[in-house]
């Protein structure tokens, strides 16, 4: 499997993305600068976090009008997996392919700290290696991750089992603890945590592995059947 | 601003207006015999930040040159942006730490923000991959307004920018005193990663090759920024606010990662970041190292603002820019290897071989004076130094044991205090984990990170108990090193040297001069013993508010080496049964302790507490060798509030209790700061092992399950208590601080 990480001006967890997906799951990943806008050649699609753009504006609203962008929507029409976590996400919310907005943490503050999530959701191709209700340590490390969506989209959120995600406990005011969260048609994920920063028992956790490995796991399943 | 009409030079002289820059009449003279004529307003203000002792260290320099600065494995040592150390495999570590107070006592977001940016460039400016970040803050009692706002405005300042940029603040230490009240420390430190081929130099060779201005545009921000941090805060600093520069992480980012690619580029000849004095003295300093000269034509700068003056321009300490030297004919490369991250690369002067910086500006020459004269010629002041009168009076005072009745409240109220209490407040704000490789987070006795293909990683940390300095600054500036040692050590790491932060009050005082000059001393003499020279630094003076200093405060960045990621330790218990040793006996030592302020309303008097640096050479290399035959579960220097205190600290966020028992005084036993201890938890089964490896290592007790801390002194319980009230204290002190009213 063969995997894009976009790369926009300001990203700053490009290399750890592409880091868990060679060293640690062992598949084929290369960097793409924002202004590619053909991604025909990848299998998936992992927008990293960091702070595209600065953060200018807002999280999240400049790189969405990247030229990459649109080849970004053209995967996620064609049901590849989309994966954004952190800015990755807040891009995913700008651009419309999720539905939401992010707000100032609670606090007012940047809080980075490793969290326990619970998985709400292991019936997608992100999340079907865990146990539903499983509790993982991953690590959070942001300003905006405040969720925050209307009451109508949090109902059909939870009637469509689009929350992939919540926080075991409250960490940053969240809408409903909501840590992540799918489309509709669950090929596209967006999450504040960080999953790949979670690889590695040498860094404290590696509860993220399966994240990257489920994705792999629904390839292969889906490639062996059509072939 | 542009609109005045610049004084001509006999007004210069005449009026005297050299010394609203910082110049002496005795050095506008020198200006002047250098010269052979009076120096237009720009060229007064291109010596006057050059010769400020922030860039040219006049009244320092006959103290740093006693440092050790040589060792095998030092690449390069002070001088250019940043010190380099050998650590085998063709890889290198690069770091230095930097001073930015005056801005910070002003504007503390920015001023915080921009020393981290600036400190950032020193090591990517070398060719380096910047890898982590760590810091050291003073500031006065969490107690007034002001002092809460400069705290949470610099930790706001470091996050925005850290985190920003993508590089993880993984350490520090923090503390409170009265004496920073109104003049807060922020020094930043960075540490990068290098191979030995990319290693770059800040030089202009090659006469008639092109000069380039790389990044942020030039504005008006920052002005005579140097001049303003070689002066004493006053009431009138307010008004220095637009000396004070204002950080962009994003430009910073873009830049960082085009300059790693442009030193795989063989076009580039030099690069030097911007820092303080900005053009100034990037041009002086690459053409002075290289025996060489510059003309630049000013028109060609970027300009942020209209109707810049070469004054303006010269000394404008806007961030995020870098001057670069590349072979002539190649300019294309550049330019087009920068705009593909947004970024301009102007050309904008050549090499020449006159030895002369010369300004053109509308087609005259603006500026035009010798290289050296900038550079490498200002004045160097052999200040008066007399040992003041406060330190024969402590000297002179007996040993004295504070009168300590209840042993469980004082160690809960010396876990309140601030400078002992946990720092997550601080630490929660910082991306330390971005980049992926940090092992040790905040917390623990020193940060560590892997080196990602290898199997090593590097222990760094920052120290100085200003405290013991001040009482004593010999044996205080011996004990900074050996601390910042004691916590590389207790990490697994082998110390490989370090780069200091000497913030001082001013030189024209005798008694801080003295100050300088002997904790000088007591450093050189701890590296020396501990093998680990000093490869580059800083120096802040005039840490002076409304004419009184700041403790002196010679931080200590020191960088280790762990051969080995099983190496790696930290400093907490790791399982019940576990036995407790204590390496070191307490002794009566009090002066300057965290226990003596605390019970003085904040004063310290009597002597620091003594060091013999060869005891501590022995611990240091015991605990090491234990630690590398995987005979140590945990390792935590004993420091600030003594052995209670780094007993609890073990049992912090594990869950797990201890119970010892320990002989003699029972006050010293708990909370003197006798130096070079340590408390460390061994297996059972390695038990004869450890002991045989580390003879001076009293086993004390063990870890229990039961998440309680028992403490016996002479055969009595004197501390009982569950971990979980402790650490309740601890972590909630600087919170509560913060939130209660002024």
């Amino acid at each position: 499997m063969k995997f894009a990480v976009i790369v926009f001006p300001g990203s700053n967890c490009d290399v750890d993305m592409y880091h868990a997906v060679k060293d640690e799951l062992g598949e084929q990943v290369d960097l793409v600068w924002h202004d590619a806008d053909n991604l025909d050649q990848y299998d998936g699609i992992l927008l990293p976090g960091g702070f595209s753009y600065g953060d200018y504006l807002r999280s999240g609203a400049i790189a969405h009008m990247s030229s990459v962008m649109a080849a970004v929507k053209r995967a996620a029409e064609a049901g590849k997996p989309v994966l954004g976590v952190c800015n990755g996400f807040q891009i995913l919310l700008e651009s419309g392919l999720l539905p939401g907005a992010m707000l100032r943490n609670k606090n007012l503050k940047f809080i980075c700290r490793t969290v326990e999530l619970s998985v709400e959701n292991n019936d997608t191709m992100f999340t079907s290696l865990y146990e539903k209700g499983e509790k993982i340590s991953i690590p959070v490390a942001h300003g905006e991750g405040n969720y925050y969506c209307d009451d109508a989209t949090l109902a059909k959120l939870k009637e469509n089992n689009q929350i992939a995600f919540t926080y075991a406990s409250d960490v940053n005011g969240s809408l409903s603890d909501i840590a992540g969260i799918t489309n509709e048609r669950g090929n596209v994920l967006g999450m504040m945590p960080h999953p790949e920063r979670a690889v590695d028992d040498l860094l404290g956790s590696a509860d993220g592995l399966k994240l990257f490995q489920s994705i792999v796991k629904h390839w292969r399943d889906s490639h062996v059947v059509n072939a | 601003m542009s609109l005045t009409l610049e004084p001509n030079p006999q007004q210069i002289k005449d009026e005297k207006l050299y010394s609203s820059m910082g110049l002496t009449d005795e050095e506008f003279g020198k200006v002047e015999s250098i010269l052979g004529r009076l120096p237009n307003w720009a060229e007064t203000g291109l010596f006057s930040v050059m010769w400020s002792e922030h860039c040219s260290y006049k009244n320092s320099k006959p103290v740093l040159s006693r440092f050790p600065t040589k060792g095998d494995h030092v690449l390069q040592g002070p001088g250019e942006g940043a010190g380099i150390v050998d650590i085998g495999d063709n890889q290198a570590v690069v770091f230095k730490i930097e001073s930015h107070n005056h801005p910070s006592a002003i504007e503390p977001y920015q001023g915080a923000a921009t020393g981290v940016g600036g400190i950032i460039r020193d090591v990517f400016s070398m060719g380096a991959r910047p890898v982590a970040i760590l810091n050291s803050l003073r500031f006065g009692e969490l107690e007034t307004s002001r002092v809460k706002y400069l705290f949470e405005e610099v930790v706001a300042g470091i996050a925005g920018y850290g985190n920003c940029i993508g590089i993880p603040t993984v350490g520090g230490e923090i503390g409170f005193d009265p004496s920073y009240d109104g003049n807060p420390l922020v020094n930043a430190m960075c540490v990068g990663l290098i191979d030995h081929q990319d290693i770059q130099k800040g030089q202009a060779k090659g006469v008639g090759n092109t000069v380039m201005y790389v990044g942020a545009k030039t504005g008006r921000d920052g002005i005579h920024g140097a001049t303003f941090a070689s002066e004493e805060l006053s009431e009138s600093s307010e008004e220095k606010r637009p000396a004070v520069q204002v950080g962009d992480p994003f430009m910073e980012k873009l830049l960082l990662e085009a300059c790693l690619e442009l030193i795989h580029n063989d076009a580039l000849v030099g690069i030097q970041d911007m820092g303080a004095a900005g053009l100034t003295s990037s041009s002086a300093e690459m053409a002075s190292k290289s025996g060489s000269g510059m003309e630049m034509n000013l028109d060609l700068i970027p300009q942020r603002e209209t109707g810049m003056t070469p004054y303006e321009m010269m000394l404008s300490e806007s961030q995020e820019r870098m001057l670069i030297v590349v072979e002539k004919g190649r300019e294309k490369e550049i330019e087009d290897l920068f705009s593909k991250y947004g970024l301009e690369a102007a050309s904008v002067g050549v090499v020449t071989d006159d030895k002369m910086l010369r300004l053109l500006h509308k087609g005259e020459v603006a500026a035009e004076v010798p290289v050296d004269a900038l550079a490498e010629d200002a004045p160097v002041y052999h200040k008066p130094s007399a040992e003041p009168d406060y330190y024969r009076e402590f000297q002179a005072m007996e040993a004295e044991v504070p009168a300590v009745t209840d042993f469980k409240e004082t160690l809960v109220n010396l876990l309140k205090q601030p400078t002992v209490a946990s720092k997550e407040w601080v630490y929660d704000q910082y991306d330390y984990q971005v980049r992926t490789n940090t092992v040790v987070a905040p917390g623990s006795d020193a940060a560590v990170i892997r080196l990602r293909g290898t199997n090593k990683a590097l222990a760094m940390t920052t120290d100085c108990n200003a405290r013991y300095i001040y009482l004593d600054p010999k044996t205080g500036g011996k004990i900074a090193v050996a601390e910042a040692a004691r916590n590389i050590v207790a990490s697994g790491a082998r110390p490989l040297a370090i780069t200091d932060g000497l913030n001082y009050g001013s030189p024209e005082n005798p008694g801080v001069f003295w100050q300088l000059e002997q904790s000088a001393d007591g450093i050189s003499e701890a590296c020396l013993a501990l093998q680990s020279p000093v490869i580059g630094g800083n120096v802040s003076l005039y840490n002076e508010t409304n004419g009184t200093a700041i403790y002196p405060t010679p931080i200590i960045g020191m960088v280790g080496l762990i051969e080995d990621v099983n190496h790696i330790t930290t400093q907490s218990a790791k399982q019940a049964g576990d036995l407790v040793y204590v390496m070191g006996d307490a002794a009566n030592e009090f002066g300057g302790s965290e226990l003596q302020k605390m019970m003085n309303g904040g004063e310290i008097f009597g002597k620091s507490p003594a060091i013999d640096l060869s005891v501590e050479k022995n611990r240091q290399d015991a605990l090491l060798k234990a630690i590398q035959s995987g005979l140590v579960q945990s390792a935590h220097d004993i420091s600030e509030g003594g052995f209670a205190v780094a007993l609890v600290e073990k049992l912090f966020g594990t869950g797990l209790g201890a119970s010892v028992s320990l002989d003699g005084e029972a006050t010293a036993a708990l909370f003197a700061e006798t130096q070079s201890r340590f408390v460390v938890t061994v297996k059972e089964e390695n038990k004869a092992a450890f002991e045989a490896a580390v003879t001076d290592a009293k086993q004390i007790g063990h870890v229990t399950a039961d998440a309680e801390v028992s403490i016996l002194i002479n055969g009595e319980e004197v501390v009982q208590a569950p971990v979980s009230e402790l650490e309740d204290a601890w972590k909630g002190a600087i919170p509560c601080l913060l939130n209660s009213e002024a």
